[in-house]
């Protein structure tokens, strides 16, 4: 099966000064649930715009099933269904008009009855839009992408700002769109939307690809699987010395057993680790052996969290 | 258009083995965007009780308030003030016998206050009664109403003092439905109002959509672009006929205005029809870059500014110096109320309304054509 979407080289330069997309190529399969990680102002949504022809890239080359948005738009914007970050739809129409309305651009639309009940929004069809909640308006926007029954889907940033249920139900529907053969490009910057959602993904910042691959291969090339984190209580010492002996200790950690990389925030150390019952014990007697009480102390799976930090050595929400 | 399918994957193809969960779908014809995106913006108009009361209530209650602060009073009464003093008694009384008495309202009052209410324009007239017998009129050559103010006093005095009218004339009043202030601001409101709701309704409502990413989003499924700017546009019409009803209809009901015949009527509804579309085409080139209201409002505000004052909507524009004239007649707003007054007060056919007809299609046609090019959908 030939790819979905396939970029290659993408540049985007606003008003010849920030560039906001830095030589980007990609590749998705068909049937394919492909996100892109990263944080805000990473260039995720100039990416997808572009891929959306809605934007026309500065260079490089876009193909939607082979074809450009030069050969025929009409019939690629008949193929694909767009969510866009934020889309603000007419408050005094219902829920139902605002589908139907949608509903009336496609040559071949799937019926409101059916994308309501399967959007889960049934309840609320003649409610007017201005009345949902954010939850329900954000199904509603994922229910205008569907309506023209799509073979890509384009979500940007589906479940920002959403409570927990209402981001499991639209994961849900993003799921069940990909078991009828559909195609997902998604924009995150959440790493469990991205783990549970993406067959693959990729991680971008500042406009370039850093990393790329299944969740569980980005985890795994940043060596551990799980990550030990603690906090040794302060020796009377006082701070002066204090950045030489952080710098010591944390060498220290580093050569303890199956550890693969360490860093500090703030006053915890995190250790990544591949066996973490060969580094706790290790861990307790170097602690004891300092003098030093252990004041916490957790192990965790790794997550693409971690493989973002030791990447690019930032928190993906970071402003 | 044609379809170029040969190398794509057809949906569900090999991921999904039992038959379609998906309901066969209806197909949508050519015009099901427009109709749709037609109707959507009428609810959408009905919905917003704002709409309702600019477009319908406001141009009521203005063509109401100008009726009554300028209808033809019964009889024009003249207010003038006596200087008190002494001979304001008798100058009073002369006024109360001549034949004048019911036209005219005389108050005394000392200097100051009077000549303080002349000057504010309390009175047309002041009066002062000389210790010679002779008198002083203070009137304002400016104010109409305080020359005539000054002749009809005139005239009472002397007769009232025994001067003899040497020549028999009588005179035959006419206040007649056609010729009155109210006939005049009636097809002028209307003017205004096809102008305001076309620039509002058209220009306001396209920024509001391209600010909350509406537009932006509208562009992203395959509808036609076309469709969308012929929908918002069209849907004034809709709003026009019901605009036109009213106003005449309360101008017809409340102050006896005379439409002239069905003829007429139809005209007038064919030429509101072609305003509303021509202002609709102005307010689309006014939004067609603009990203945020408040840059829209300004700019609606600036073009419809000049037409408000030279286009004749409220007086005529003959008091403008003659060589503005054309300038002031190639306005939209101008021609259309030219050309709505001919109809409606002389019941004046189409036809000899075609130069007027030609600035209006002009200015919208060239305004939809620029709009287009220029239009930013993002």
């Amino acid at each position: 099966m030939g790819s979905s979407i396939e970029c290659t080289n993408l540049r985007k330069t606003y008003d010849g000064k920030v560039e906001a997309v830095r030589g980007l190529s990609l590749q998705i399969e068909a049937g394919e649930c492909f996100g892109l990680l990263g944080p805000n102002g990473a260039g995720k949504t100039t990416t997808i715009e572009i891929l959306e022809g809605l934007l026309a890239p500065t260079s490089g080359e876009v193909r939607i099933f082979g074809h450009t948005w030069n050969d025929n738009p009409r019939q690629l914007r008949e193929w694909i269904g767009i969510s866009l970050q934020e889309t603000r739809l007419s408050e005094k129409l219902s829920v139902r008009e605002t589908i139907e309305l949608f509903a009336s651009f496609y040559r071949e639309p799937r019926p409101a009855a059916d994308i309501l009940e399967e959007l889960q929004l049934t309840e609320k069809a003649d409610a007017w839009v201005g009345k949902l909640s954010g939850g329900q308006k954000q199904r509603l926007a994922v229910a205008t992408a569907l309506v023209g029954n799509p073979r890509i889907l384009f979500l940007d940033e589906p479940t920002t700002g959403l409570d927990p249920q209402s981001r499991r139900q639209l994961w849900d529907i993003v799921r069940a769109f990909q078991q009828k053969g559909g195609t997902v490009l998604l924009t995150t910057h959440y790493m469990d939307e991205a783990e549970r959602l993406c067959d693959r993904l990729a991680i971008v910042d500042h406009g370039q690809i850093i990393a790329e691959g299944t969740p569980s291969d980005l985890i795994d090339r940043m060596g551990g699987h799980h990550v030990v984190e603690f906090q040794v209580s302060k020796t009377a010492n006082g701070n002066a010395d204090h950045d030489n002996r952080d710098k010591d200790n944390l060498d220290r950690w580093r050569s303890l057993p199956s550890v693969e990389s360490v860093r500090r925030e703030d006053s915890t150390v995190c250790l990544s680790v591949r066996e973490p019952h060969l580094t706790i014990p290790a861990l307790l007697d170097a602690v004891t052996n300092d003098g030093h009480q252990l004041e916490h102390l957790s192990t965790r799976q790794a997550s693409l969290e971690d493989v973002f930090v030791l990447l690019t050595g930032r928190h993906l929400r970071e402003d | 258009m044609a379809t170029t399918e040969t190398n794509t994957p057809t949906l569900h193809a090999d991921k999904n083995q039992q038959p379609q969960p998906i309901r066969p779908a209806r197909r949508n014809g050519r015009w099901s965007g427009y109709t749709h995106l037609l109707w959507a913006r009428i609810l959408e108009l009905k919905r917003e009780p704002e709409v309702v009361f600019w477009v319908f209530i406001f141009p009521l209650l203005l063509a109401a308030g100008l009726g009554i602060a300028f209808r033809n009073k019964p009889a024009d009464i003249t207010s003038v003030v006596v200087i008190a003093g002494e001979g304001a008694q008798k100058t009073l009384a002369m006024l109360q016998s001549s034949a004048a008495h019911s036209t005219v309202r005389a108050t005394v009052l000392d200097r100051d206050a009077a000549l303080k209410g002349f000057h504010f324009g309390k009175f047309d007239l002041a009066i002062e009664a000389n210790p010679d017998a002779s008198y002083t009129y203070y009137y304002d050559p400016a104010r109409p109403e305080s020359v005539l103010s000054r002749a009809e006093i005139d005239a009472a005095l002397q007769s009232a003092a025994g001067r003899k009218d040497t020549l028999t004339t009588s005179a035959q009043s006419s206040s007649e439905p056609g010729s009155r202030y109210i006939d005049f601001l009636i097809p002028g409101l209307l003017g205004m109002n096809l102008m305001n709701s076309g620039m509002w309704g058209v220009g306001f409502a396209l920024v509001e959509m391209r600010q909350r990413k509406l537009l932006k989003r509208f562009v992203a499924t395959p509808m036609r672009r076309s469709d969308f700017l012929l929908a918002l546009t069209s849907s004034r019409l809709v709003l026009m006929v019901i605009e036109v009803g009213l106003l005449l209809g309360f101008g017809v009901l409340v102050f006896h205005m005379r439409v002239q015949g069905w003829r007429s009527i139809l005209s007038v509804i064919l030429l509101a029809s072609l305003g509303a579309v021509t202002f609709g085409g102005v307010g689309l080139l006014t939004a067609c870059r603009a990203q945020k209201i408040e840059t829209v409002s300004g700019l609606i505000n600036l073009v419809m500014m000049p037409m408000w004052i030279f286009s004749g909507v409220f007086f005529s524009y003959d008091k403008f110096p003659a060589i503005a004239h054309p300038f002031i007649k190639a306005l939209p707003l101008t021609a259309l109320n030219d050309a709505l007054r001919a109809t409606i007060l002389e019941g004046a056919s189409l036809g000899s309304q075609s130069g007027r007809l030609v600035v209006l299609a002009v200015w919208g046609g060239v305004s939809f054509i620029l709009a287009l090019r220029w239009f930013r959908w993002t």
